[in-house]
């Protein structure tokens, strides 16, 4: 007996006799004997509740929680009770996909309202039900555009989040797409190069608003040739910078990608997160995922339906413009729950932090004279610093005090972050350490 | 029944958060990066969001307040120490890119429970890296284009799909440019073998096949298609979402496949979430692992570490795909134990085909056979009514419907899996449902085809929302 | 049984067309708009642009359904029923009446590869 198997001897006595088998072996009776020979598997014994909670306590003791300076992709939030609260409730955690519409109000509801917010941060038309990550929705992002405009290459900015990069560069890879890099130019995208790039062979161009190293970069030239070409502006955008930074429809973007981690979303060693896609109206069919749509039932009441899933894997098969299959529904519902605690001047309030936090670090490391500034282009809330002695020693330094450091890059540079979640005091005990380290 | 949008409870200058006090100073942000345009966001007290989401959960059904019967969907009961385990700070609150000696707990995870798929499936090694089934697919295809492109095969264009596979099948082949044959199946439900024998040729990559199939019937011939597609140096993909069926009893490496996705979702017990997020791990055979993506663990001297392979295919995840997801098919894989993981399938099959026999005599069964974890009727014996129509009545007894429409077989498909969690009594009860249904058919038909008549909405009009979608709260604006 | 007109000619994907002189008038048939069921979107390309015969010129979508809409002329298009594709449900209601686009033919050999009404029925008839 096992406590997820309800079948009695009884039950199985009965229910063998209604299905005319001897035995429960011998419902396998038609399957190739030697696929059947009894293994003995290599996995440890059946736990029970404690003996689960101790293994997983003394793994989980490996581990170690840090204070974060690091950003790079995945950010510390707040985390809110009342998320954990309502993601939990079984409604919401143990129910389906809402392919039965009657049934599944409460998912098309929520994930209607998360279309909502993200179109209104970015400022596009439409917005599905969330991707798999940041990244995967940044490819999918590319291959819209190139669909869409017919065409195999894309310009792309090194600015761009490496990692992000890499899966970009995989998926086109195995789709025969080309990725064309623009070069950047003292941390931002190169002018220069971009005009010398842009071509009418490409789709049109990915970039990244704050850039990979912070830097809110000026868009402003590359969306009117791009916009003078009729091809597509892709900008992957921390949605949380959106309440008070220029969106990405008024850069000009028509198709807007990204991580929306950081709209309450925990670390969790990298998974799971939370990707976004949205659009203009323009491409509304053409975009992958899923998508809720409001309309009536019968008796005229309103409610809400999966729709436009003529363009999914399950009707269109292999001429769907993507396979994705799932999202990321209960983040999707957890970063609305976020969204709707903090709203209007709360997302407004927790951006400004995470802004003023970094620049307070900045300005602070600077003052001791142990860091020297790269540029000076305006940055968010991570930026590029050099620092005069050892970097790698320093993070060592770091984390010996339960300290996350910054990001190692070329020539003793660390990209470093500060989001709304730091405190002064941890800020300032930051440019302590910093002070007391030697090498 | 409550019926309101966040947005439509909001009052400006409600608010429902409280953040820590700052004397960090303030800094300007520059106009010209600044948001111009207003933002539309609801202002809400905590409370109204409580309420808000408390009463949306009242509309939806999740599988711990009942029977589940979706076919291909394994909703299976999802373990509430999984949940308790999954929200400790030492999982929650670490960062990717820590260094790897303070991530030692979270590489363990990962490479422990390689281990165990590992035995369990007889693959040698796997990615966590898949964030859903689709994504495992898209995966297992990259690794198959590389094998070949590695041994300078490029004549290998070509895929081999049954006409009868999930959708997902062909679209991930599409994205990476393979062309797919289909095959058909034969009567009795199964691949037909000559016929894969007539387009297997030295342009095929390889096969993609779940096994059971989609039907919830044993492929038998299944020793015969992988050596027929290994003959002509192809490689076989395990599409593991009926895994349930095999588990602990058969295992896919042994069957002849070389690359398979596992979802973590169904056969592993993680929550479905709504629609996610699940999990898709990829394993393969000893001389593939160095396509696995990036980046994969590997133990050096006793310590774990995070690596990036030259071989791999690259990287298909920001990260290391969704990794909470996979604590909790490790703490369940911990709970069910070497003694009963073989005993899921047995019970799985056992309610499959009960289940097969008690409704044979209402609903069509074109094929009448060995079903494995799930079975496949064709609609009503009668024909009175659609399949669409038997599902939305369903919903009037309080169940979720079966899965409808798939596989694209039959026209009137109704596939139904009862996992191995569900009692003789919760299957009793279900088909007790299913058989008044088919007798309103007979007597009072328009109960079905305008049901449902006691959920929250009733049958809603797809149709104006395809033709003029509404899909943010800002259309709503304008009415 | 879905209505076919005699005297147009058919593709086996379901399109139909009119040839009067070098102008060929293209729609989908009976069988199509039933099988796809309430039509929500038409896509189609535009005046100017070249349609080759059997491929594709355009989507079709219904709720459940996404179809290709595929060329039974090679050529030029030289307009598009504009009322169609902004009213794609007329589809449903006359798919005959309501053509999709018109096209200056450049081979009139191909014709030859079209099916009859007689021909397109049988195809019908077998594709279930």
């Amino acid at each position: 007996m096992f406590k997820y198997f309800p079948h009695t001897e009884a039950d199985i006595k009965e229910m063998l006799a209604v299905v005319g088998k001897k035995s429960l072996d011998d419902l396998f009776s038609h399957i190739d004997p030697s696929l059947l020979e009894p293994k003995d598997f290599n996995i440890p014994s059946s736990h029970s509740e404690d003996e689960l909670r101790d293994k997983l306590n003394r793994i989980g003791n490996k581990n170690k929680q840090l204070t974060s300076f690091l950003g790079a992709g995945s950010y510390d939030v707040f985390c809110f009770s009342a998320c954990s609260a309502l993601t939990s409730r079984q409604e919401f955690l143990t129910s389906y996909t809402p392919y039965q519409p009657e049934i599944s109000q409460g998912t098309l509801q929520y994930i209607f309202e998360f279309q909502s917010m993200i179109s209104e941060l970015t400022g596009m038309d439409v917005a599905n039900a969330s991707m798999y990550d940041g990244a995967t929705a940044t490819a999918e992002a590319i291959f819209m555009a190139t669909s869409n405009k017919r065409k195999n290459a894309i310009l792309v900015s090194s600015t761009l989040n490496p990692r992000v990069l890499e899966v970009v560069k995989t998926y086109a890879k195995y789709r025969g797409v080309e990725i064309v890099m623009i070069e950047s130019d003292n941390y931002v995208t190169s002018i220069n190069d971009f005009k010398n790039k842009l071509t009418d062979e490409v789709a049109g161009i990915l970039v990244q608003q704050p850039n990979f190293y912070g830097i809110i970069e000026d868009y402003q030239e590359i969306s009117d040739l791009i916009k003078e070409k009729n091809l597509h502006f892709i900008m992957n955008a921390d949605p949380s910078t959106l309440a008070v930074l220029k969106t990405p429809k008024a850069w000009g973007a028509d198709i807007v990608c990204g991580e929306a981690q950081t709209l309450g979303i925990p670390l969790a060693f990298g998974g799971p997160y939370l990707g976004y896609l949205a659009c203009s109206k323009a491409l509304m069919r053409k975009i992958p995922g899923r998508i809720a749509g409001m309309t009536k039932d019968v008796d005229g009441k309103r409610g809400f339906v999966l729709t436009l899933q003529a363009r999914e894997q399950h009707i269109r098969r292999e001429k769907a413009t993507s396979n994705i299959c799932s999202n990321q529904s209960l983040n999707a519902l957890q970063s609305v729950i976020y969204m709707s605690l903090l709203g209007k001047q709360g997302l407004k309030e927790v951006a400004m932090r995470a802004y003023n936090n970094a620049h307070y670090l900045y300005d602070s490391l600077l003052k001791t004279g142990l860091f020297k500034a790269v540029h000076n282009h305006p940055f968010f809330k991570e930026f590029v610093v050099e620092y005069t002695k050892d970097a790698k020693d320093l993070n060592r330094h770091l984390q010996e005090n339960n300290v996350l450091g910054g990001l190692v890059l070329e020539g003793n540079h660390l990209l470093l972050c500060a989001t709304e979640k730091r405190t002064k005091e941890e800020i300032d005990q930051f440019v302590k350490l910093v002070g007391e380290h030697n090498v | 029944m409550y019926n309101k949008l966040i947005f439509e409870i909001s009052k400006p200058g409600r608010i429902g958060y409280s953040l820590p006090k700052t004397e960090v100073p303030s800094f300007d942000l520059p106009n010209e990066l600044s948001r111009e345009e207003e933002l539309l966001m609801p202002e809400v007290s905590e409370l109204d969001v409580i309420r808000h989401f408390t009463n949306l959960s009242k509309k939806n059904y999740g599988v711990d307040q009942g029977f589940y019967p979706l076919g291909s969907c394994t909703m299976k009961y999802n373990p509430k120490i999984n949940e308790e385990v999954a929200r400790n700070a030492n999982f929650a609150s670490i960062h990717p890119l820590q260094p790897p000696t303070t991530v030692q707990g979270a590489l363990e995870v990962y490479a422990t429970l390689s281990d165990y798929l590992s035995e369990l499936t007889g693959m040698s090694a796997f990615t966590f890296n898949g964030f859903a089934g689709a994504h495992g697919e898209l995966i297992g295809l990259m690794i198959m284009k590389e094998y070949h492109m590695k041994r300078n095969d490029t004549k290998r264009t070509k895929i081999i799909v049954p006409l009868s596979a999930h959708g997902t099948n062909p679209a991930s082949s599409a994205l990476v440019d393979f062309e797919i044959i289909g095959i058909k199946t034969n009567e009795k439900g199964l691949v037909d073998l000559d016929e894969l024998k007539s387009v297997m040729s030295d342009e095929v990559a390889g096969m993609m096949l779940t096994n059971p199939n989609t039907l919830g019937l044993f492929e038998t011939d299944i020793l015969e298609i992988s050596k027929v597609v290994h003959e002509y140096g192809g490689l076989m993909y395990y599409d593991g979402a009926n895994l349930n069926a095999l588990l602990g009893l058969v295992r896919p490496q042994d069957m002849g496949f070389d690359i398979i996705h596992l979802n973590l979702h169904k056969t592993f017990s993680t929550p479905h979430g709504g629609g996610g997020p699940g999990a898709g791990p990829v394993g393969v055979n000893a001389d593939l692992v160095d396509f696995l993506p990036n980046p994969q663990v590997r133990k050096v001297n006793g310590q774990f570490e995070l690596f990036y392979n030259p071989q791999s295919i690259g990287s298909v995840s920001g990260f290391y795909g969704n990794f909470l997801v996979v604590l909790r098919a490790f703490a369940y894989l911990l709970t069910l134990g070497k003694e009963n993981v073989a005993q899921v399938a047995k019970y799985a099959v056992l309610n499959a085909n009960y289940i097969k026999e008690k409704l044979k005599g209402h609903y069509k069964l074109p094929i009448d056979d060995n079903f494995m974890h799930e079975v496949v009727f064709d609609g009503l014996i009668s024909e009175k009514a659609t399949t669409l129509d038997v599902a939305k009545r369903l919903l009037d007894y309080g169940y979720h419907p079966p899965t409808i429409y798939f596989p694209l077989l039959f026209h009137q498909s109704l596939m139904i899996e009862p996992t191995e969690v569900e009692s003789k009594e919760t299957l009793d009860a279900f088909i007790e449902a299913m058989i008044k249904i088919a007798e309103e058919a007979e007597t009072d038909v328009e109960l079905l085809k305008t049901a449902p008549h006691h959920t929250v909405v009733r049958r809603l009009d797809e149709v104006t929302a395809a033709r003029n979608p509404i899909l943010k709260y800002r259309d709503t604006l304008n009415d | 049984m879905s209505k076919i007109l005699k005297d147009l000619l058919y593709l086996a994907s379901h399109e139909w067309v009119r040839v009067e002189g070098n102008v060929a008038t293209i729609g989908i048939t009976d069988y199509a708009q039933s099988s796809l069921g309430s039509i929500v979107y038409l896509e189609s390309s535009e005046v100017d642009e070249t349609v080759t015969q059997n491929e594709t010129f355009g989507t079709v979508e219904s709720v459940k359904a996404a179809s290709d809409l595929v060329s039974p002329v090679s050529g030029q298009v030289i307009e598009v029923n504009q009322d169609v594709i902004d009213n794609p449900e007329k589809l449903n209601e006359d798919s005959y009446a309501n053509w999709i686009i018109k096209v200056e033919i450049s081979d009139q050999e191909e014709l030859k590869n079209l099916l009859d009404a007689t021909a397109y029925e049988a195809e019908t008839k077998y594709n279930v």
